[in-house]
């Protein structure tokens, strides 16, 4: 699990704002709040923020104009842009403004909680060649994933889809976490689409191992953890 | 007075103004033209004449002298309509002729001369203005010989006086036009004015007048009115959906309330406060879902989603459905085949287009699921094809469930419409609505057809041209 992060969120919903401060004390994160862009821009600048969450409608100066205007003064603290706006182009020029990651009103509080501790993670920006958990290996270089001393065989999109529960490890990652980055879609199929492949890599990585190392995090997704910590 | 304003500011009228004093000037310029020809004319005839008689009286006096001219002036002066002569001696006296008075001194100058001068025969005070020649003959003698201009000056008369006369009926004529004109045009528009008027005031159902002479104003009107056909059904369109997000929305919404308060009445134990809850939340994730299907299509429909439109391989986009749903098809009992080859391409937006993929894939994995029963059972196919079909690119997904009714078909398109059969499964009733506003907003369409059993979807859609060829000039903004 992340440590405690600090973390600014830009919102100018005052009870949005409490719900998320009062959500995140209570997993072991501070959360300050700032009402307005000016006020978010003067908070954010001196960069002591983990990740900061920003609201891309807000009083006296707009989300993305925040986010572009604290990228010029190099403070490269990742940003999320929380919009009601959700259509491909919305997203891409958020992304463009300089945002990290983007979700669209309304999210779940497991949703944005677990984007943000990815986020925070990220920081750290370390990029290994070879992810591990307890016996599971997955060399990204050669392509081949083992468990103890088995190799495991993999189709292409498992395995994209293992190395990104590795990537983050420890981490919850949500559904649409994973159809956005292992997926590269951006819609919200009707039928349990994920939940499925992961039942599939599940019985190729986890059947006959003990312990099971991919774990179903009820009502928020999934995390690839040593169960033996 | 305002009226008169009004018609005085015509653009017609304007027009008819500058037409009037262009026209005006043409004619002045023309007529003048004519005139000051029509003059010279006559003058350069004049002096054919009189220089014709002036050398063969010379040649007369050369052969008789001055008795042979003066009997040979006699007997020309006498003839009707004769020219003016006289023969006059050095000193200035008439010897023979038919001009009794001149403007003094006209016989001292020698050549052209315009002059007075009044006939013998003519009573006193009658003169009358000529073109004479004057010439001194060897001896000292003067021949005087000329013609009356008043015909010149009455031709001349005539085309100023018909100048006048045409203008002012050009004048005339020009200013009532004008007035005709602009009137009928004045009352035409003020007639779409009135009729826009009253549009604009609520009626959307009111037409512009057509006169139906196929004019200019008339194809301005048929436009205008073609356009608020397109806004009357955008409106009613509009109306439509708020009727149904009003009905579509509140019923969950109801039934949201409705399961908090019965938690608050009854529940007792923690546990059953929290399946309350966790149902009210997965209630609004449904109520989200719709609400966001809505703006979607309402968002499709108007076009947008535009702006990101690229070339792409809609085969591509298929096998990747394919490869998201075959999983999730397979554990429901589905054999899932696809087939694109590709590359088929299309120049669209690839996220509505795996989207509505994925949500045919999904209808026909919700309605033709097999029964669990027969496990004997060969699996029943489901199809992801993809391909090109002359100009088209055709995406096509087929199963082989209940399919639905041909009565029912262009019905299940409509939004919120939740056919019987699929009334007691979950769903927003707005999956195919989506899929038909893509294909709309891609310049294509979505055919639903029988495939005995089953249902055939198929997206058919503009084919681009081949990858590189404009997905270069085209950019991606």
């Amino acid at each position: 699990m992340a440590h405690d992060m600090r973390l600014l969120i830009i919102e100018d919903d005052r009870d949005a704002a409490e719900y998320l401060v009062k959500a995140f004390r209570e997993v072991g994160h501070v959360a300050e709040h700032a009402a307005d862009g000016e006020d978010g821009y003067a908070l954010a600048l001196d960069g002591a923020y983990d990740v900061l969450i920003v609201d891309r409608m807000l009083p006296k100066r707009d989300g993305l104009s925040v986010i572009g205007a604290l990228r010029d003064k190099s403070v490269a603290t990742p940003a999320l842009i929380l919009s009601a706006l959700g259509q491909v182009d919305d997203r891409v020029k958020g992304l463009r403004a300089g945002g990290d990651d983007y979700l669209v009103k309304p999210y779940s509080f497991a949703e944005l909680l677990a984007r943000v501790e990815v986020l925070a993670r990220r920081r750290g920006g370390r990029e290994e060649t070879v992810y591990r958990v307890a016996d599971l290996e997955l060399d990204r270089l050669s392509h081949r994933v083992t468990r103890g001393k088995e190799e495991i065989s993999l189709q292409p999109r498992e395995f994209r889809l293992l190395e990104y529960l590795m990537k983050h490890a420890g981490q919850v990652v949500t559904r649409t976490m994973l159809l956005e980055n292992v997926w590269d879609y951006h819609f919200d199929p009707q039928t349990n689409v994920i939940d499925v492949h992961i039942s599939r890599l599940r019985s190729k990585i986890d059947k006959g191992f003990t312990p099971p190392l991919l774990h179903t995090i009820r009502g928020a997704g999934y995390m690839i953890r040593d169960g033996a910590r | 007075m305002t009226a008169l304003g009004k018609l005085l500011r015509t653009t017609a009228f304007r027009l008819t103004l500058v037409y009037l004093v262009l026209f005006a000037l043409y004619a002045v310029l023309l007529l003048g033209f004519f005139a000051l020809n029509a003059r010279r004319l006559v003058t350069e005839q004049i002096t054919t004449t009189v220089d014709t008689e002036v050398s063969g009286l010379a040649q007369q006096y050369e052969v008789g002298g001055i008795r042979r001219l003066v009997q040979v002036v006699d007997i020309r002066s006498r003839r009707p309509g004769s020219s003016l002569y006289l023969v006059a001696t050095p000193t200035g006296e008439g010897l023979a002729g038919n001009v009794s008075s001149l403007e003094p001194g006209t016989l001292g100058q020698t050549g052209w001369v315009e002059t007075a001068y009044r006939r013998l025969d003519a009573p006193e005070g009658s003169e009358h203005h000529a073109l004479v020649r004057v010439s001194e003959l060897p001896g000292g003698f003067h021949l005087l010989v000329g013609r009356d201009v008043e015909e010149r000056e009455r031709i001349y008369d005539i085309i100023t006086t018909a100048g006048r006369w045409s203008m002012a009926v050009v004048v005339v004529l020009g200013l009532g036009g004008g007035f005709f004109v602009s009137r009928r045009i004045l009352r035409r528009v003020d007639a779409i004015t009135e009729k826009a008027q009253t549009i604009m005031a609520g009626d959307l159902s009111g037409r512009l007048p057509v006169a139906g002479t196929g004019d200019e104003i008339d194809r301005l009107a048929l436009n205008v009115n073609a356009m608020l056909d397109r806004i009357e059904s955008l409106m009613r369109g509009f109306k439509e959906v708020s009727d149904n997000v009003a009905h579509d929305l509140k019923t969950p919404l109801t039934r949201l309330r409705n399961r908090c308060e019965a938690a608050l009445r009854s529940a007792r134990t923690e546990e059953e406060y929290r399946t309350a809850l966790n149902s009210t939340i997965e209630e609004s994730e449904q109520l989200i879902r719709t609400f966001d299907a809505l703006l979607m299509i309402a968002r499709a429909e108007a076009g947008e989603g535009g702006r990101y439109m690229a070339d792409f391989d809609a085969a591509e986009a298929a096998r990747g459905i394919g490869e998201l749903y075959e999983p999730v098809a397979e554990q429901k009992g589905f054999r899932l085949v696809v087939e694109a080859p590709g590359p088929a391409i299309v120049r669209g937006n690839r996220e509505l287009i795996s989207q509505a993929l994925a949500n045919l894939v999904d209808n026909a994995i919700k309605y033709a699921a097999p029964a669990p029963s027969g496990a004997d059972a060969p699996p029943p196919t489901l199809q992801i094809l993809a391909g090109t079909d002359g100009d088209h690119v055709v995406l096509t997904v087929v199963d082989a469930g209940p399919g639905i009714p041909e009565r029912d078909r262009a019905h299940a398109v409509e939004r919120f419409v939740r056919l019987e059969q699929s009334r007691s499964l979950p769903g927003s009733g707005l999956g195919l609505s989506l899929v038909s506003a893509v294909a709309h907003l891609h310049h294509g369409e979505l055919r639903l057809e029988d495939n005995a059993p089953g249902l055939k979807a198929t997206i058919i859609l503009p084919r681009a041209g081949p990858p590189g060829s404009d997905a270069i000039t085209s950019g991606t903004d």
